[in-house]
This record gives C-alpha cells, sequence and structure tokens, in this order.
C-alpha cells in the first residue's frame, strides 16, 4: 500500500467522524449543515479505477446515513456525483482532463470553484429531494439546497486552500 | 448471446450505478414508510458505541442544568405526594405483587438527538437487554418524546414526535375530544393536532394530552399548550398548533413505558 492510498484512507475517517460528531449538529439558522464530506469524492484521484469508486461512494453515503438515521439519501447522492464525476471534470478541465494531467492541488482558483459548486449543488439537490420526499415541499427543497450547498462550498474551498499539499 | 454479453460488459459500470442507486432508494423509500427501516439504523454496534462515548464527554457541560431539572420534578413529585397522603404512603406493605402496576417506567439516556430534519429520530442507551422492545412510549417529566420504533441488545431508536411518520393520538384536557398529533416539519417547538371536532370550545393556552387510547402512553401526559387554531377548509375539524412543554432539541435523560396489560389488550382486539 503506498502512501498516496493511506492518505486517502485516513481523509475518508477523518472527514466520517468529523461530519458525524461535529458538523451534523450545526443546525445553522434551525435547519443548515455543512456537508463537507464530499470532500473526498471532490479529492479521489483522477485516474482511480470508476467501478471501485462507485462503490466506495456508495459505502461513504451509506455510513454517513448509518450515522443519521436518513435512510439511503446520503448514499444514493454519493452514488450520483460519482457516477457523474468524470462529466463535471470533462466539462470543467477540458483538455487537460483528458490527458490526466489535472491535480486539484494546482489548478486555478477559478476552476476548482467552478468544479466544487457542479458537484456540491447536484450532490444536494438529490439529497435534499430525496430526504423530503415530497413534491408539494419543492420550495422547502429548493431553499435547503440553496442555503445549505452555499454553506457546503464556503466551507470546502476553505478546507481546499487549508489543508492544500504543497509537495508534488 | 454474444451481444447480450457485449452490452453488458460495455455499460458495466452505468449497470453498477443503476444498482447500487437502486439499493440507496430502497433504503430511502422504507425509511420514509413507518416500521419499515430497520437496516440502516444507528441502533448498531458500531454507531451505538461511539455516540455513547461521545455522549459521556459531552454529557458532563449539561450537568447543573439536568440537576436543575431534577430537583423541579423531585419537587413536583413531592407535592403529588403531599396530595395523596403521606402517611398511606408510608405504611403501603411492599412486596413482590404491590410492585404490579398497570405501567413500568425504565430511565434511559438520550445519546443522538436530531431535530432540524423532516423525519427526526432519537437514540438511547437501552436495548433488548433493559427488556425495550418497540411500540413502547418514551416520556420526559414535562411531555411525551416519541415512540420506540426499533431495539437492538444495548441500544434503542425512539421516532420522534418530530417525524412526518408519526401519528400520535391526543386530546384536550378539559374535554374528552381528541386527534391525531403530527408535524409539518417546519418549526421544531409546533406540532399540529388534526381531526378535533368542531364542536370542541378552545381557547388559547389549552393544554393538550395523551388520551390513553391506545396501550402505548397512559392518559393525562402532557403534550403542550394551544398556540392558535382554525378550522379546516370544509370547516368540519380544527387544525390546532400545539407549543410542546419539551424544548425537543435539548433532551437528557427520558423514561420508556411499559404498559402491563398490553398483550392481553391485544388479544383481545385481534
Amino acid at each position: 500500500m503506498n502512501r498516496d492510498t493511506l492518505l486517502h484512507i485516513i481523509r475518508f475517517i477523518v472527514l466520517v467522524l468529523i461530519q458525524v460528531f461535529i458538523l451534523n449538529h450545526i443546525n445553522f439558522l434551525g435547519y443548515l449543515n455543512p456537508y463537507i464530506y464530499v470532500i473526498f469524492i471532490l479529492m479521489a484521484p483522477i485516474n482511480i479505477n470508476k467501478g471501485l469508486f462507485l462503490v466506495i461512494s456508495f459505502m461513504l453515503g451509506l455510513i454517513i446515513d448509518m450515522f443519521g438515521d436518513s435512510g439511503g439519501v446520503h448514499a444514493a447522492a454519493c452514488t450520483v456525483i460519482a457516477f457523474f464525476r468524470p462529466v463535471a471534470l470533462r466539462s470543467v478541465f477540458g483538455l487537460s482532463y483528458e490527458f490526466q494531467t489535472v491535480k486539484l492541488s494546482n489548478v486555478g482558483f477559478g476552476e476548482r470553484f467552478a468544479y466544487v459548486i457542479l458537484m456540491v449543488l447536484t450532490h444536494h439537490i438529490v439529497l435534499f429531494s430525496l430526504e423530503i420526499f415530497n413534491f408539494s415541499h419543492i420550495l422547502l427543497i429548493i431553499k435547503k439546497t440553496l442555503f445549505s450547498s452555499l454553506f457546503t462550498i464556503v466551507i470546502t474551498m476553505l478546507v481546499l486552500v487549508l489543508f492544500r499539499r504543497n509537495d508534488s | 448471446m454474444q451481444q447480450i454479453i457485449n452490452f453488458l460488459i460495455k455499460n458495466k459500470r452505468f449497470l453498477l450505478f443503476l444498482l447500487l442507486l437502486c439499493i440507496a432508494l430502497i433504503f430511502t423509500i422504507q425509511s420514509h414508510s413507518y416500521h419499515r427501516s430497520k437496516f440502516v439504523s444507528s441502533t448498531n454496534f458500531l454507531s451505538g458505541a461511539l455516540y455513547s462515548w461521545q455522549h459521556s464527554v459531552s454529557d458532563y457541560f449539561g450537568l447543573k442544568k439536568e440537576n436543575q431539572r431534577l430537583l423541579e420534578e423531585n419537587e413536583n413529585l413531592r407535592n403529588q405526594l403531599s396530595a395523596l397522603g403521606v402517611d398511606s404512603v408510608a405504611t403501603k406493605y411492599l412486596d413482590t405483587l404491590s410492585f404490579d402496576k398497570p405501567y413500568t417506567f425504565t430511565k434511559a439516556r438520550v445519546i443522538k438527538n436530531d431535530y432540524s430534519k423532516i423525519d427526526n429520530y432519537i437514540l438511547i442507551n437501552k436495548g433488548e437487554k433493559d427488556s425495550i422492545v418497540p411500540d413502547m412510549g418514551v416520556i420526559t417529566d414535562k411531555g411525551i418524546i416519541g415512540i420506540i420504533e426499533n431495539t437492538s441488545k444495548n441500544y434503542s431508536r425512539v421516532i420522534s414526535i418530530l417525524n412526518s411518520n408519526s401519528r400520535i393520538n391526543a386530546g384536550l384536557k378539559k374535554s374528552n375530544q381528541y386527534g391525531s398529533l403530527i408535524w409539518n416539519g417546519k418549526d421544531p417547538n409546533i406540532v399540529q393536532l388534526e381531526t378535533i371536532p368542531r364542536q370542541a370550545i378552545l381557547r388559547e393556552g389549552d393544554t393538550i394530552i395523551t388520551h390513553g387510547r391506545s396501550t402505548i402512553f397512559p392518559k393525562g401526559i402532557g403534550i403542550g399548550t394551544i398556540a392558535s387554531y382554525k378550522l379546516n377548509q370544509n370547516k368540519s375539524y380544527y387544525l390546532i398548533d400545539v407549543k410542546l412543554f419539551n424544548d425537543m432539541s435539548d433532551i437528557g435523560f427520558v423514561y420508556t413505558i411499559k404498559s402491563r396489560d398490553i398483550e392481553e389488550i391485544k388479544s383481545l382486539e385481534n
């Protein structure tokens, strides 16, 4: 097992623990929680085996669900963004993704920001649609999606900046 | 045949995606129907143990408030005791038979509590080992909390009254009209009481209590007071907003209620 794999495993565990024990209890303004565990999916290596990646993302979501008693909503949302990650990467980074030379730690701020927004918004739309599961509450779904996404995106960008690796 | 296999191989990632998504959707749909979300639940040993470990750390910060609450409850119980006449209680002969009462209360500690989602659950640190079974009521000294939904060896999950699947019989304290208590998912301090007939005479501030029409809660456990009320569209029922006695975001200890006669009543009903 090389050093990178170990790093990803540690990141997985740390993110789950932080999400479950701290961030699920923030309830900013009564109902807003940031879901920063998606950073694992955002930061996964570009050239990872895609089947394996889908399964890992599903397990990540399921663990969050288990702790939060939320059925399978996080699992569904994680599976969806894991599946659409190549599409998001291609549309944001274009050619440099095709040649697999992208490193999230050394792309420009604008591109990284666009990528995070795309992924987090998709994740939150799926998450809150399934959590509320009622089209008569569509306004509530939109409200929760927008505000939570904002919260998640800000914290995700902060984390990405703060824990940037300077080597590579 | 060759083509089918080729198709499967070519689309294996998409098929895997569909499979995982279907599993997740099944869990989701199960979690939206009462009493069926058994599979993915925080009562398992890992999350239960982690939560109770976390709680044992954060417990110390609430000790002062918890003490105050217990003192108030003690005061309340002492007043009730003196109203009954202390002598008759003190001279009562206690043997194993006199402990047999219609309802048995067991204390438990809340180790996880949600109130910001649409379907909220509470995790408590008593389980099958302490003879907790599904469909037992859960209360605090102030009022009701919810109903046990799912148990494991050491932990149980309570379906909170702040859950869109929860329906509890409740009624007015001053008359016998009753309806069902639901939650619309908006304010964790306000729940809704439906189907109180329009003949009922209501005033803001009236007390709402459990009604004892099921085996889950005994009659007369407090729920809240009427915050506002209006008639429904065809003017046959009242829709009442009830302000809860409990602060659902701040629950420390709870009591589970076991009814002695539950099996007898159930066998009569079937």
